[in-house]
């Protein structure tokens, strides 16, 4: 397979050299983010008093960590490391829980970021030949305009369409011939179901690549919109307070993420302990911007599960390769002492078929111990009519589901289309446990 | 053979309310029904005039619904003709899980609905007629 680079050298220096880049980049860093309150209290009680403390990427590991909520409580301006004039853009996240968290770019933080978004277009394939359907938000997210910038610079034909209008996007895409799609994939997904309705047949479209973003899909998601829309689907990862996407990204081989990490330095650890894991290790991704002035960012948790891969990739790329987000975090559900996350319950109740798409799972105290409760909906098409058939049904959800959490959770029928429906953030976890 | 509707409704107040306010709206007339509770949900079954009608207009709702093989035997209303009835199913070993009764007339008809396995049915059928009780047919039971 051909393997295009956009920066061959970087792409493919050796773990030694790059570790170095590294440690010249995070001194520069940490000389800015000194500049920060928050971080130069932080740094000081680590034991790093300037740059020339750092010897080492690895003398990071003494800081603590850096959460949203540490993001929050500096808003608007106590993360800014430079002066407002230097500032040419803000990006902010929604405050769906409150305060929003704000990042502010300089033009050299803009253009690394550009850059590797260009370095990450090149290594699907891409090439300035493309025309390129930009579906995300333009605005605050960093979604929109962050491939935007990077696709223009690898040259393709930008549509800045942005989200949303599905009837325009379908006639875009025919009008212009559309090669490209950065996209959601249950977008994506939502697209394809419109085309017919549209009178548009694939034949009638020219699609090739989507780079899916913005929301964790499995394998078989990323499976089925390969064959459904017949493209080449790639995954990209990042989030705002690390500039947003651009921070990994899929090379020709679709086997997993290439963290740039020139940019960005990545650790996993055990979200419970903090401990470092080791590599092929499944915990949460800790990140640290190399890149950028305007809000330094060091050893953010992300709440991302994810693993890295200890192997190289055929490619011949040195930056090693993140897992698919396996979870979150903060979906984690400690019941009764054991670990459960709430993707393991959807898995094993979205293979039963007499349960329709919807579901909930909710926890309560009954007397000392932790109940866990499962609610599906019913399967209209499926139903018999008989309190056996349900009962079977109940005893089938709940086996396969202690089979796989260890937990014995109580299993209710619900009607169809009586759950609260998933839209975005759905609430599918109440827990009602008492707070310490 | 005739057709019973089993619906399942979450046990919780209102929802019984909303399928009666969808066959009301469809003109369907309820000539029976009764409810099997389970915890947190039941099934409403019921008995109407227009059972197909009535599914569909169910379905339309989202509802989870199902057209069911009953037998339902007319039972002259004096005392000791239940226990007839069940002797005779007794003495062939047919089980009797689901069922529900009537009056139809006053010291003249009662109604007895079972709800078996389609061949239990047949053989149910058989016993009751054997044992000289008359079986509503289709148009009889909807249009009673």
């Amino acid at each position: 397979m051909e393997v295009p680079f956009w920066n061959k050298e970087i792409e493919t220096l050796d773990r030694a050299r790059l570790r170095g880049i590294q440690t010249e980049r995070l001194k520069q860093i940490i000389s800015w983010a000194l500049k920060t309150p928050l971080y130069n209290k932080r740094l000081n009680q680590a034991g790093i008093h300037s740059e020339n403390d750092i010897k080492d990427i690895e003398d990071l590991t003494r800081l603590a960590f850096t959460t949203k909520d540490d993001l929050r409580k500096n808003f608007p301006r106590g993360l800014l490391a430079v002066d407002m004039k230097d500032i040419i853009r803000v990006h902010s996240s929604s405050g769906t829980t409150g305060i929003p968290t704000v990042i502010y770019f300089t033009g050299d933080d803009i253009e690394n970021w550009t850059d590797l978004l260009a370095r990450s277009i090149v290594a699907t394939g891409a090439t300035s030949e493309d025309i390129f359907q930009n579906m995300m938000t333009y605005g605050l997210f960093t979604g929109g305009l962050g491939l935007h910038y990077g696709a223009e610079r690898v040259g393709m034909m930008v549509i800045p369409i942005g989200g949303g209008n599905t009837k325009r996007q379908i006639q875009v895409m025919k009008d212009f011939q559309t090669t490209t799609l950065h996209i959601t994939p249950s977008y994506m997904l939502h697209i394809h179901s419109k085309l017919e309705q549209e009178g548009v047949s694939l034949s009638d479209l020219s699609l090739r690549k989507g780079f899916l973003g913005a929301e964790p899909h499995s394998e078989n998601t990323r499976l089925k919109i390969e064959e459904l829309l017949n493209i080449h689907a790639y995954n990209s990862y990042g989030l705002s307070e690390l500039n947003g996407p651009g921070v990994a990204f899929e090379c020709v081989y679709r086997k997993d993420m290439h963290v740039w990490e020139d940019g960005y330095i990545v650790e996993i650890i055990d979200p419970v302990t903090g401990e470092l894991k080791e590599e092929g290790e499944q915990g949460e991704v800790v990140l640290t911007n190399l890149i950028r002035r305007g809000t330094p960012i060091l050893r953010y948790r992300t709440r991302d599960l994810a693993f890295l891969h200890p192997e190289g990739c055929e490619c011949g790329r040195t930056h090693r390769r993140l897992s698919r987000i396996l979870g979150r975090t903060d979906d984690m559900l400690i019941i009764n002492g054991v670990n459960v996350f709430p993707s393991q319950i959807e898995e094993k109740i979205m293979k039963i078929p007499e349960v329709a798409t919807n579901y909930q799972i909710y926890v309560d105290k009954k007397g000392q111990l932790d109940r866990l409760t499962v609610r599906v909906e019913i399967y209209p098409k499926l139903f018999l009519g008989d309190v056996s058939n349900l009962e079977a049904l109940r005893v089938k959800i709940k086996e396969e589901l202690k089979s796989s959490i260890v937990i014995n959770p109580v299993v209710e029928l619900h009607e169809p289309g009586s759950l609260p429906v998933s839209e975005g953030k759905a609430k599918r976890v109440l827990d009602e446990r008492p707070k310490d | 053979m005739s057709k019973q509707l089993n619906i399942f409704v979450e046990n919780k107040p209102g929802r019984i309310d909303s399928i009666a306010e969808s066959l009301c709206k469809s003109n369907i007339d309820i000539r029976a029904f009764a409810i099997q509770d389970r915890g947190d949900y039941g099934l409403l079954k019921l008995i109407v005039d227009k059972p197909e009608q009535a599914y569909l207009a169910l379905a339309d709702l989202g509802c989870a619904c199902a057209l069911k093989d009953i037998l339902a035997i007319s039972i002259p209303d004096k005392p000791g003709n239940f226990h007839k009835l069940t002797s005779a199913l007794a003495q062939n070993n047919v089980n009797v899980a689901d069922a529900y009764g009537f009056v139809l007339q006053p010291h003249k008809t009662g109604v007895c609905c079972i709800e078996l396995e389609r061949q239990q049915l047949a053989m149910a059928e058989k016993i009751a007629t054997e044992a000289g009780f008359s079986i509503l047919g289709d148009e009889e039971l909807y249009n009673m």
